[in-house]
């Protein structure tokens, strides 16, 4: 039997990954279908596999949601119940800017390369005219290296997928404020499944919203951090990749 | 005073020179059929508006035209969706209350198989070096060409 392969999108923290291992192991079951799950510390490396049609089923960021449906043919599924994607810009407790205007041209960014939060951390500063011309960005690999940049005084602002910022240790997080926090509401991770699992969507589908009514399955989205899973519809999928298509310049 | 529309309708406002300021992180999502009458709005629409939801499903979008806001602007926007592009520009909007808002707003056409649906319209908050030179700009092409 052929072994298909689920990914994630690169931008979790280890205790989100490791509810990614247990969803696999429901997910072989529940399909009674083999399947490997690969991650990618990288976007890049990721992006490269999904080139190369090497990912059949995948959690994918918004941003990347739209190449994956435009460009290679995948469905949306499903998407995570009362959840969104948001974006955190946050700087040292003692930093001097209190808000967005304070910022001046110049002002050092660490970011990664997620790039739904790198977009909507660079709208929350055009209010103070600031720009990827005129701001000095260095992209690193994790959530963690964007905390470090600031707490070593290398970074002035740090952007950070909301709930990475949550996720890291208090001892981190206590040395950092948010400087603003985006309220986007309609923004979200999406589970996506390509041309050779499509035909796998309606049970998998059925199987995904009945999880949090069976007691296993309710387990393995406690591990993931989800209350739940909605059905995404097409039009659900065009509507969020419209809505990413604005935001980009 | 009374607003006209490029369509010939007309219909009483207030106007109260008064700014609310846009909030930060927000984003106000609208979406529209092909003659614009609002299909979709989020919660961040409905606060900034001052109008609830039901008042804003089925309405024309231009019922956030400010009379401050030149007739040459919503051409230039409406001649560029149509012809399948995304649209930028700093929009100065009118609530319910009479009271203005500043956005920087950009509307894409929803192309489904090939066919125009509607639009999408996500608005944020501009930067107030923008919002001044807008005031001024907009200023000078109502005197030259007043609506």
């Amino acid at each position: 039997m052929q072994t298909y392969t689920l990914s994630v999108s690169p931008d979790f923290s280890p205790e989100h990954l490791s509810g990614w291992f247990i969803f696999n192991t429901w997910l072989q079951k529940s399909l009674a279908t083999p399947f490997h799950l690969e991650l990618y510390d990288e976007f890049e490396l990721q992006r490269r596999d999904i080139q190369l049609d090497k990912i059949d089923l995948i959690y994918a960021n918004p941003y990347d949601a739209a190449m994956l449906v435009r460009e290679k043919g995948f469905k949306a599924v499903a998407r995570p119940a009362n959840t969104s994607d948001e974006a955190v810009i946050a700087v040292l407790n003692g930093s001097a800017y209190l808000n967005i205007d304070d910022l001046k041209e110049g002002a050092k960014v660490a970011t990664t390369h997620d790039p739904d939060v790198h977009m909507m951390g660079m709208i929350m500063l055009e209010p103070a005219d600031l720009d990827r011309s005129n701001v000095i960005v260095t992209p690193v690999h994790s959530y963690v290296i964007v905390a470090k940049q600031l707490l070593k005084g290398e970074a002035d602002i740090g952007f950070f997928l909301k709930d990475a910022f949550h996720d890291l240790s208090d001892l981190i997080r206590g040395q950092m404020r948010v400087l603003v926090e985006s309220q986007i509401d309609v923004i979200h991770h999406t589970l996506l499944a390509g041309p050779n699992v499509q035909h796998l969507i309606p049970q998998l589908l059925g199987n995904l919203l009945n999880m949090q009514d069976d007691a296993k399955g309710k387990a393995v989205l406690e591990s993931m951090q989800m209350t739940g899973w909605l059905k995404m519809e097409q039009e659900d999928t065009e509507f969020m990749i419209d809505l990413i298509d604005t935001l980009i310049e | 005073m009374f607003i006209t529309y490029h369509d010939g309708s007309s219909r009483e406002i207030t106007i109260i020179d008064q700014e609310v300021p846009y909030p930060d992180g927000k984003l106000i999502v609208s979406r529209t059929d092909t003659a614009g009458v609002i299909t979709h709005a989020n919660q961040a629409f409905i606060e900034m508006s001052g109008y609830s939801l039901d008042e804003l499903i089925g309405i024309n979008h231009n019922i956030l035209r400010h009379p401050d806001m030149p007739a040459a602007a919503f051409k230039d926007l409406w001649v560029t969706i149509q012809s399948g592009k995304k649209w930028h520009g700093y929009v100065k909007n009118l609530r319910k209350d009479g009271a203005f808002y500043w956005v920087k707003a950009t509307v894409i056409p929803n192309i489904r198989n090939g066919e125009l649906m509607g639009y999408t319209s996500v608005r944020r908050k501009p930067s107030r070096s923008k919002v001044d030179a807008c005031t001024a700009l907009y200023a000078q092409m109502k005197m030259d060409m007043p609506s």
